[in-house]
């Protein structure tokens, strides 16, 4: 466990230092959130400030897509352009290097989901979330931002180039669209009610919004919890198997 | 001396293709051994299988005492390995990569950081320590990356190619560097194309093949193998164009002759160069596949 904090440190200042990322993460959240309630809020919900309370909990789940997919890029550089070479000859366990990107991960969501929430309060978004509220989303953001992070970082090791770990990790991100975090459900045709009410964004995006309103989360809570453990145990054992797929080791 | 390194019947194979065809060497304690062989020989093979990163198909490898098969752990924590790439990190800075690499080594972060330091000096990249490395030159970036290597003490050093890219100044310093490790007690094994380093820097080198050490020995003992001298040809700039071994007896000299000029190497105005034999020499002889010289 000695390895992890030297690693994690060293995404940090990856995170810190790249604009790309940086954008990515922080930026484009807040730029979607502006789109969606000047652009689209009006038409979706009357009034542009109306869509705001409905869109914040969609922008921080998108906000942790963002975020969690230049894992696959930073992964997938350290498999490609040699470190993970240099790291194999030492007494490294050979999951640091990987955790230490998911940890930074879940550090940068996290103030990005702050950033986000904050320029929200600033167009006039008033979250009736308390104390425990505010607990409760911090441990739904990090358990999403966990989960989807072990997958974008299963995409990095397996993804033989740069390149193609961005490219692969890009058709997530689309997923939201299909769940309940911008439209309600009731809306879509009902071909794809099945499938946006059953995937595992909708309960992670509605345990947000109720959280953010000072709600209880009712089952939705439950139901994301075992989402984000078994895409968490799903998104390891790829990243492990295509590890060992890649690199055996002695 | 006692081995660092021991080796028997190494074998390896990628497809169809055999790229290490049962080698069998040692390297002492306190010494530096060459491996010397062109591109695709099988150097960086055997080294990546003897840092544990690559299994053999068949043989045993001890490193530092411990087999590489069954004690992977223990060996690496005993070595310290540079690869034939460039491994930095290009968004910290120098100095954060050597730190890094010295907690990964154990130490704690203010021992790392001055290690870094003394790091940087040796490497001479004092001045460029705190700026990151996407901005330092190739030769820069060598250099960190053997400073990465020597963050902290090992038993056991593989340099892979370790001076492609450097200039001369860099490489003298780099292979003092090296003569200190082996001083310091550490086995050195280190891959090169360059017949000028094998010859300057390795107590001992290892001929590699298509596969197969075909010679091994000290740098003097593999040019003495080659007779006394060499018979060349030399073009208008001064450059071999061909060239004989002999025994450099007058008889040896007329035979290394008779044999160019046998090949149609020897023009009416030819020049004739006769010199020591290098071991350039030795090399090319060694790998030439229409050659005498037996694998050993």
């Amino acid at each position: 466990m000695n390895a992890v904090l030297p690693f994690t440190r060293r995404a940090v200042l990856h995170a810190v230092r790249d604009v790309e990322t940086l954008i990515e993460s922080v930026l484009l959240p807040v730029v979607l959130m502006l789109m969606f309630v000047y652009v689209f809020g009006g038409a979706l919900a009357g009034r542009s400030e109306a869509y705001l309370d409905f869109v914040v909990p969609a922008v921080v789940l998108v906000c942790a897509g963002f975020g969690a997919a230049t894992t696959a890029v930073s992964v997938a550089r350290d498999m490609n352009e040699g470190m993970m070479d240099r790291f194999r000859t030492m007494d490294v366990p050979r999951w640091a290097p990987m955790l230490g990107h998911v940890l930074s991960s879940v550090l940068r969501n996290l103030v990005a989901t702050a950033v986000v929430i904050a320029v929200a309060m600033l167009l006039g978004y008033r979250p009736g979330a308390g104390p425990l509220d505010w607990l409760g989303l911090l441990a739904a953001v990090t358990m999403w931002v966990l989960a989807i992070t072990s997958v974008f970082a299963a995409i990095g090791v397996a993804a033989r180039s740069v390149e193609a770990a961005s490219g692969y990790g890009f058709a997530l991100l689309f997923l939201p669209y299909a769940s309940s975090a911008f439209v309600p459900i009731e809306t879509m045709p009902t071909w794809l009610q099945g499938f946006a009410r059953h995937q595992p964004m909708t309960p992670v995006v509605d345990t947000m919004r109720a959280f953010l309103g000072g709600e209880s989360p009712g089952s939705s809570a439950g139901v994301m919890t075992v989402w984000c453990a078994a895409i968490t145990l799903l998104g390891l054992a790829g990243a492990g198997w295509a590890f060992a797929r890649r690199q055996p080791r002695i | 001396m006692a081995d660092a390194i021991v080796v028997e019947g190494l074998e390896k194979s990628f497809g169809d293709q055999r790229v290490l065809d049962g080698i069998r060497f040692s390297v002492a304690r306190g010494s530096i051994v060459a491996l010397l062989g062109e591109n695709g020989a099988g150097k960086t093979t055997t080294l990546r299988i003897l840092t544990t990163v690559t299994p053999a198909d068949a043989g045993r490898v001890a490193v530092a005492g411990h087999d590489v098969a069954s004690a992977g752990r223990e060996v690496r924590r005993r070595i310290s390995a540079t690869g034939q790439n460039v491994s930095v990190d290009a968004t910290l800075t120098g100095a954060e990569n050597l730190e890094l690499m010295g907690e990964l080594r154990g130490l704690s972060r203010r021992d790392a950081r001055v290690r870094a330091q003394e790091l940087l000096e040796r490497s001479g990249l004092s001045d460029a320590g705190r700026k990151r490395v996407r901005t330092y030159s190739g030769g820069m970036r060598r250099r960190l990356d053997l400073a990465l290597s020597m963050v902290a003490p090992a038993d056991v050093v593989f340099l892979d190619e370790p001076t492609t890219g450097l200039d001369t100044r860099a490489r003298s310093a780099l292979w003092e560097r090296v003569r200190e490790l082996a001083e310091a007690g550490a086995a050195v094994l280190v891959t090169t194309q360059y017949l000028e380093e094998a010859d300057a820097l390795a107590d001992r080198v290892l001929v590699l093949h298509r596969g197969r050490i075909v010679a091994e020995g000290t740098p003097a003992e593999l040019k003495a193998r080659m007779g006394g001298a060499t018979v060349a040809v030399v073009d208008g700039d001064g450059a071999e164009v061909d060239s004989e071994g002999s025994d450099g007896t007058a008889a040896g000299l007329r035979d290394a002759l008779a044999r160019l000029e046998a090949r149609g190497a020897l023009g009416a105005d030819s020049v004739i160069a006769v010199h020591a034999a290098t071991l350039d020499d030795v090399f090319r002889r060694l790998t030439d596949d229409d050659g005498d010289e037996a694998p050993r």
